[in-house]
């Protein structure tokens, strides 16, 4: 198969970027899209010209580091997958693809088509967490656990964390990512002692980092390679009003 | 001079000796704590805990990492599950039992000491994960849910869906955030460790680049902690996540830590099978599936021929016609024999000529009996991600045709030697996790990995760490205006400077799959003297090409992933030859090292205890010169090392 990519080049976080185009030819329909980027890659090299930048690791769906806008989609046009888990066989032969980086005020671009996403990690370090001690914890059956609960919290613990949610929010909002975990610790009994105080400050920190407001159109869950369902940014919104209650 | 090996095994009770030592060593008051600096590498399950444990100490942590989160590490990728000695399912099972597994599944090539303590904390680790909010797998009643894996006759796995490592690294990484937040660990992604600094014969701090800027960063800290995983990626096509590396653990090798059994190498029997020369990584298929999937080929060769050509489905093979091999060679296992043993004996039966396709490596792994029994839905609850995954992958529907699978380089059971405590033979220098080589013998049981890399940061090297920083609460700062730091510093510098330099032809990916090709040939499933005798040849060749041949596009102080790829391929192409070397020198077949010319009359591994009950300790020695080796004798008090049956 043959492709035209429309590629997103930028040389720093301080430079202005552009799209240039490049021809891959020869690429088997098994090839997945991160191979294809492989396969640029080494020829760009082979010419003497920098490759494109672009996060990858794991290729296997879960790491949440590859971060691809293909042709106007978060994570391209497939549904529930991340870009690792892309084929070149869902895509026509000839067909021109377009690649940008996430666009979100909160995820700068570092180069090309990687962004720095460290926002997430500050807001999981704003309360995301249980505060619990090395070796000061009950045994893991002292607590039963309903099976529904424990499978709804695993529902939301899926979140890979890539930044699609805020990259794809017209708002740039990260509302699903913060319910994703805000939701699975609100599901087991271990993350309801500190579920008030966590939501509260979690959201307080999204708001501090720039992300925008969420104003429920759903296209967060729609792009989520995970499926992560909005039902979590509802249950976000009652453990974020009933904390302020308590206040 | 050859390396001191004191491995400081406890006296006394195999079940006594870790209260004992833990009673013997001892330990740093608060106050003191906080004088002292520790560095961590890597943030995976290894990491992450210790750093995590060590902070909430008092201790302060800076934790490395080369992804842009510490949630990314590649444990993450750890699908089916993680063993405890719970007993929950009331089927017998025992901290004994679960050691006696662990040693047995190794091949007889770990210390009984390290194993039983391994057995003993993973308890400890379900307790902790559950109080982190780990959403574990959990029946009706509300308890947590088992699961059977390879080398057990007991249900002691716990999971959650098909993404247990992912779950369990956001529990140590939840915990890492919360000491972040309390500052007393400092995180920095997209850093990589360059060198270790050795000051006075002691680790003093690292060497790291900046991967955003390119800039080169020192480090100083009173003891650094390497967990940075395992080194598959020498094989190029593995498993493994695209940048995992050997090049933390070789650059302790290099400043004269000991390297053991290099040639443990675990090849993982459920991978989807390789599909052409694009291919960047392998897709582990997980070992869960096992339990309820049935492993076989055609029973004659022209069903195979018609496979192959596409005129025939297997579903339309008859059940008379299917052979079902494991389950034919291994009575009492089955289909959950060890992986090393499953991964042999499809290999078997590819070279027999009955590999299904096109390619001819390849078997199937069926879930026809289970949905019959069990019903769609069920298989559906129990694999669904999986299953989704492998029809991505592959275009195949595996509820209506079999998978198909073949083995693929997952896991490396050597590592940096460490003692008891898990310090290398460097004093200061810790190595934890699949950086090491203490648990897990010449093969790795399923559902273990992350049992070890949990165990290790939570529960072992917190307490064992205290033991040698007692002795530096009079330390002051590590100053890294020292001249260990300056010639370290140099030396990376110089070493970048060197490969930009080079203006070759060859891009890195061009080398490092000749040398996966090389690896995968000679140093692979089966070995020989001959093969391994051309790897080390080849290798060699390669080596000189690529220092002579590579091109580097870019600058040395931007972000630049050529530059990362070409400092970590330089030294796979040295850890290569080592790996060559020691498979070379082990003149048996034990676990994941199956040497062709010592087997049985039935193709089973063949240890040689007379000769062998050792780990092999390398030194460095330069470049290209040969790696001085060391034995480290295994003594057996408390089993008896028998040849494994997994048969009867």
């Amino acid at each position: 198969m043959n492709f035209t990519l429309k590629i997103w080049r930028q040389k720093d976080a301080k430079s202005h970027g552009a799209f240039e185009t490049y021809k891959v030819s020869d690429i088997s329909p098994d090839t997945s899209f991160l191979e294809m980027m492989d396969i640029l890659n080494n020829n760009l090299i082979h010419e003497g010209k920098e490759p494109v930048a672009f996060d990858h690791d794991c290729r296997e769906g879960i790491c949440g580091m590859c971060s691809l806008h293909i042709n106007g989609h978060a994570h391209g046009p497939e549904q529930a997958v991340t870009t690792c888990q892309i084929y070149m066989r869902k895509f026509r032969d000839g067909q021109t693809i377009v690649i940008e980086p996430w666009r979100s005020a909160a995820f700068p671009v570092i180069k090309d088509l990687v962004v720095d996403r460290g926002a997430y990690d500050k807001i999981l370090q704003a309360g995301g967490f249980v505060s619990v001690r090395t070796n000061s914890v009950p045994d893991g059956n002292a607590i039963p656990i309903p099976k529904k609960d424990a499978d709804e919290s695993m529902d939301a613990a899926a979140c890979v964390g890539c930044g699609a949610c805020a990259a794809t929010c017209k708002n740039g909002s990260a509302m699903l990512f913060v319910a994703a975990r805000v939701s699975s610790l609100a599901k087991l009994p271990q993350g309801r002692v500190e579920g008030a105080r966590r939501a509260k400050a979690m959201v307080a920190k999204m708001d501090e980092l720039g992300f925008g407001n969420c104003t429920n159109t759903g296209a967060c869950q729609a792009e989520c390679p995970k499926s992560i369902s909005i039902a979590h940014i509802a249950r976000l919104n009652r453990e974020f009003l009933s904390a302020k209650f308590e206040d | 001079m050859a390396l001191k090996l004191d491995s400081k095994i406890p006296a006394g009770e195999l079940a006594q000796k870790w209260s004992n030592h833990k009673a013997a060593i001892k330990v740093v008051s608060p106050a003191n704590k906080r004088k002292l600096d520790i560095i961590v590498i890597g943030t995976g399950l290894g990491g992450a805990s210790a750093a995590a444990s060590l902070g909430e100490l008092g201790y302060n942590v800076k934790i490395f990492c080369i992804q842009d989160s510490p949630r990314r590490a590649h444990s993450i990728a750890a699908q089916g599950g993680i063993n405890a000695a719970k007993n929950y399912q009331n089927d017998n099972d025992s901290v004994y039992r679960l050691f006696y597994d662990t040693i047995k599944g190794g091949d007889y090539r770990a210390r009984e000491a390290n194993v039983y303590r391994l057995a003993e904390v993973s308890n400890l680790i379900i307790d902790q994960c559950v109080a982190q909010g780990v959403p574990f797998a959990r029946e009706y009643g509300g308890l947590l849910a088992n699961r059977s894996f390879g080398g057990a006759q007991v249900s002691r796995t716990f999971y959650a869906r098909g993404q247990t490592g992912q779950q369990l690294l956001l529990g140590a990484y939840a915990a890492l955030n919360k000491e972040i937040a309390a500052g007393s660990v400092k995180s920095y992604p997209r850093h990589e460790m360059l060198d270790v600094v050795v000051e006075n014969g002691e680790a003093r701090g690292i060497i790291a680049r900046n991967l955003v800027t390119g800039e080169i960063e020192r480090h100083g800290a009173h003891a650094v902690v390497i967990a940075s995983g395992g080194y598959g990626n020498v094989f190029f096509l593995s498993t493994n996540a695209m940048a995992s590396n050997g090049s933390a653990a070789f650059q302790c090798y290099r400043k004269g830590a000991g390297f053991a059994n290099p040639c443990f190498t675990q090849i993982h029997p459920t991978c989807i099978p390789v599909h052409g020369t694009q291919q960047s990584k392998l897709t582990l298929m997980s070992e869960s599936l096992r339990n309820d999937g049935r492993i076989w080929v055609p029973k004659k060769k022209e069903d195979v021929e018609k496979l192959r050509k596409g005129t025939l489905k297997p579903s339309d093979i008859k059940e008379e016609d299917r052979d079902y091999y494991l389950e034919r060679r291994y009575p009492a296992f089955g289909n959950l024999v060890p992986r090393d043993v499953a991964s042999r004996a499809a290999k078997e039966r590819c070279d027999a000529g009955f590999g299904v396709n096109e390619t001819g490596l390849a078997v199937f792994l069926d879930f026809k009996t289970a949905i019959e029994r069990l019903g769609k839905e069920v298989i559906k609850q129990r694999y669904g991600n999986l299953f989704d995954m492998y029809e991505e992958i592959t275009d195949t529907n595996p509820y209506e045709q079999p998978m198909q699978i073949f083995p693929a380089v997952h896991y490396t059971m050597g590592g940096i030697w460490v003692d008891y405590n898990l310090m290398t033979t460097i004093p200061g220098l810790y190595a934890i996790g699949e950086a090491n080589f203490s648990d897990h013998g010449a093969n790795r049981l399923g559902a273990s990995a992350l049992m070890q890399g949990l165990a290790d940061g939570y529960f072992v090297l917190p307490y064992t760490i205290g033991d040698y920083l007692s002795h530096k609460i009079q330390a002051p700062k590590v100053a890294t205006d020292t001249p260990a730091f300056d010639e370290a510093e140099k030396a990376v510098k110089e070493k970048i400077a060197k490969l930009f330099a080079i203006k070759g032809k060859q891009s890195v990916d061009d080398i490092h799959k000749r040398l996966g090709h090389i690896m995968w040939e000679n140093v692979g499933m089966a070995r020989t003297k001959e093969s391994l005798e051309r790897a080390i040849t080849e290798i060699q060749a390669l080596r000189k090409e690529f220092w002579a041949d590579v091109k580097l596009v870019g600058t040395a102080d931007s972000f630049n992933v050529e530059l990362e790829k070409a400092l970590r391929l330089a030294d796979f192409l040295e850890l290569g030859e080592l790996m060559a070397r020691d498979a070379l020198m082990r003149e048996e077949s034990c676990g994941g090292h199956f040497r062709s010319e010592h087997q049985t009359e039935e193709g089973e591994a063949k240890r040689d205890d007379e000769n062998f009950v050792y780990a092999a300790v390398w030194e460095y020695k330069g470049m290209d010169n040969e790696p001085e080796l060391t034995k480290e004798p295994l003594n057996f008090e408390f089993v008896h090392p028998a040849q494994r049956n997994y048969k009867d």
